[in-house]
């Protein structure tokens, strides 16, 4: 992480060709360094961040006040920063009953968040809850009164919570824990905010601006998807094919805690959708054995999405991993004890994150917690479903190479799709793919939960979700279609985009059968496509011209009136 | 240390901190002397002083200096 005289001078690069990004910041304290600290922080994460901040607390004259600034800038994220410390001056002036002073807080931020979200709906607000204070007016005995300011703070950062998981445009950036992790008295310094109205010290503001990017860059669809372990002395102590199985270091043994710890986290993970995978030197039978036998092992078989054991070099063996999952070389992170091997997995795959790990094995987990690899702003139940998705995908892969040719191999899978609008039970899952899906993505246009809400019931949209299972298993929903009617004859594809999972399986054949025919039965006479290019779309290019769009004036027009059904091995459900 | 090691040093941290190599305190320079030493910035000298001296100010020192040379007096007196 880079200090802030470091980020400071990179608001002096030229950041014109990174993704502009127009974000506003609201504070009750002086904001200034911050909003220098988040710009900073912008560029370090490929972004040019158009801050635009609000003078000295203005937060809710900016907000309520209908033609303020804010309004009229439009942001697409509205960073809030209400400090702890104008919470204890307002607590200390608080006439009512002190019990109920986080209530009223929190309806305050409600109010806030109420009027941003009617004026602009697809804003998206990120909140920093509030660092500890304790006056120690009551002693622990804060913890025994809710009268006490400790007890009211708490409690409001839990409501905060409470609040966040209801509203998906509201996000929390949490500096409470990076007072946890940094310590009061480097967070904040009593001079500077004497002098300067800063309740941030200096030393932390990149903490909490690397805090907040988290969380922005997770907005637009980057983050980590899965986590490839290395096995001997990174997964447990010691080495199998040395050791033998009895004496590797898990559970009781040695300092086998910290690895039973560690594959704790991992598993914890796993169930949150982060795909696991390994990738190890050492014979495959040899590697499997722990997994398969050790009674103290955490992870077993079943975690792991692909598992990779050979004597090859570890960067052909990310990519062939990499290859089986279909996802983006920066969606992944290596995790390996040798830094030789990951200073050659660094070079042979820059975009890879690669931790470098402790020495010490105590520490992985401790230095793990720092760096908030796993940042995301979504979770459904389908993402703890998606290990087995992928293992599946390994098999239909084996498959694939027993067949002569691509049709056979499609025939045999037996594939159904359920097609159905948007409903309030699929659209966290659309949303998701539509925060998530970079690479089949002909616009990138995101779309949160709210959004879809309102597109699904507007006339002038049909939307389409579409599942794909076949004899190996069910794929969840892995494609989204958003029409728009432009004019009496023509609708234009909004959003069309899919899950990498499912490449080539016939599905944009598919998925164009059954938007032409729908389009046919209400009477338009052209679908209308249009790709935006971005770093990472390049596979869809050609995605209009191999389906037989024909280029018009910058958008692809297709005429329903010649359209035949394309080839499809899929079959309606 | 020596009151010229000091204002060396101080020049240093000046440079660094406000990215400008042109810089040269004396005892007599004042903030308006210098491009973008603004109230905002001086916290941020402040810190950056703190931190390569070790030393701390108190909120009273940080508002009371008149130029360079008060600066150095306060130093001066940690050391």
């Amino acid at each position: 992480m880079k200090d802030f005289a470091a980020l400071k001078r990179n608001l002096k690069k030229d950041a014109s060709a990174l993704k502009a990004i127009k974000v506003a910041l609201l504070g009750d304290t002086a904001t200034q360094f911050l909003a220098k600290a988040i710009q900073g922080a912008g560029y370090e994460f490929g972004y040019n961040l158009q801050l635009w901040e609000a003078d000295f607390n203005q937060v809710e004259r900016q907000v309520f006040d209908p033609s303020s600034e804010l309004h009229e800038y439009g942001a697409e994220i509205i960073v809030i920063f209400q400090s702890a410390h104008k919470l204890l001056g307002k607590y200390n002036k608080f006439k009512g009953n002190a019990a109920n002073f986080a209530a009223e807080e929190l309806n305050g931020v409600k109010a806030l968040y109420d009027t941003l979200a009617s004026v602009n709906p697809k804003a998206k607000v990120i909140y920093y809850n509030y660092t500890e204070i304790d006056d120690n007016v009551f002693g622990n005995f804060a913890n025994k009164t809710a009268l006490s300011f400790l007890f009211q703070l708490r409690k409001l950062n839990v409501l905060l919570m409470e609040f966040a998981a209801e509203v998906p445009n509201f996000h929390i950036c949490d500096i409470s824990s990076v007072q946890n992790a940094v310590g009061k008295s480097v967070m904040f310094q009593p001079s500077v905010y004497i002098n300067s109205e800063m309740v941030l010290s200096i030393e932390v503001l990149p903490e909490v601006a690397y805090k907040t990017l988290h969380i922005i860059a997770a907005l637009q669809g980057r983050f980590n998807k899965c986590v490839i372990l290395d096995l001997d002395n990174t997964t447990w102590g010691g080495i199998i094919g040395d050791d033998g199985l009895e004496n590797i270091q898990i559970g009781a043994l040695g300092i086998g805690k910290a690895f039973s710890e560690f594959q704790y986290w991992v598993k914890k993970l796993k169930n949150r959708g982060i795909i696991v995978a390994v990738c190890s030197k050492n014979t495959e039978s040899i590697a499997m054995e722990p997994f398969e036998k050790h009674p103290d092992m955490v992870l077993k078989m079943d975690d792991i999405a692909v598992f990779v054991a050979n004597w090859e070099n570890k960067v052909d063996n990310i990519r062939k991993i990499q290859g089986i999952l279909n996802i983006g070389f920066d969606s992944m992170v290596f995790l390996d004890d040798n830094p030789f091997e990951r200073n050659m997995v660094r070079e042979g795959i820059p975009q890879l994150t690669v931790p470098e790990l402790p020495e010490d094995p105590a520490e992985y987990l401790e230095y793990l917690y720092t760096l908030n690899l796993f940042e995301t702003v979504s979770f459904t139940e389908d993402d703890a479903a998606r290990t087995k998705q992928y293992q599946v995908e390994a098999q239909r892969a084996t498959l694939f190479e027993k067949f002569a040719n691509e049709d056979d191999f499609l025939q045999n899978l037996d594939m159904v799709s359920v097609v159905e609008p948007f409903t309030k039970f699929n659209t966290p899952r659309v949303a998701q793919l539509s925060q998530r899906s970079n690479q089949f993505n002909l616009r990138t246009v995101r779309y949160t939960e709210a959004d879809l809400e309102a597109l699904a019931a507007s006339p002038e949209y049909f939307t389409f979700s579409f599942t794909l299972e076949d004899k190996f298993g069910n794929n969840g929903l892995i494609c989204v279609i958003i029409l728009k009617q432009q004019s009496a004859d023509t609708l234009f594809i909004d959003t069309w985009l899919m899950s990498c999972r499912v490449l080539k399986r016939g599905m944009e054949n598919f998925t164009l059968n059954t938007l032409a025919n729908f389009a046919q039965e209400k009477g338009y006479k052209y679908l209308k496509g249009e790709y935006i290019a971005t770093v990472k779309n390049g596979m869809v290019a050609e995605h209009y011209s191999k389906l037989g769009f024909e280029p018009n004036d910058g958008f692809w027009l297709l005429d329903l009136a010649e359209y035949q059904n394309k080839k499809s091995f899929i079959h309606k459900k | 240390m020596e009151r010229q090691q000091i204002i060396a040093q101080l020049n240093e941290v000046f440079r660094d901190t406000l990215d400008n190599d042109d810089i040269n305190l004396t005892d007599t320079t004042i903030a308006k002397d210098v491009e973008d030493w603004d109230s905002l910035n001086h916290i941020q000298l402040v810190v950056a002083i703190e931190k390569k001296f070790k030393i701390r100010f108190t909120a009273k020192e940080i508002h009371s200096w008149e130029n360079v040379g008060q600066l150095v007096d306060s130093l001066a007196g940690k050391l």
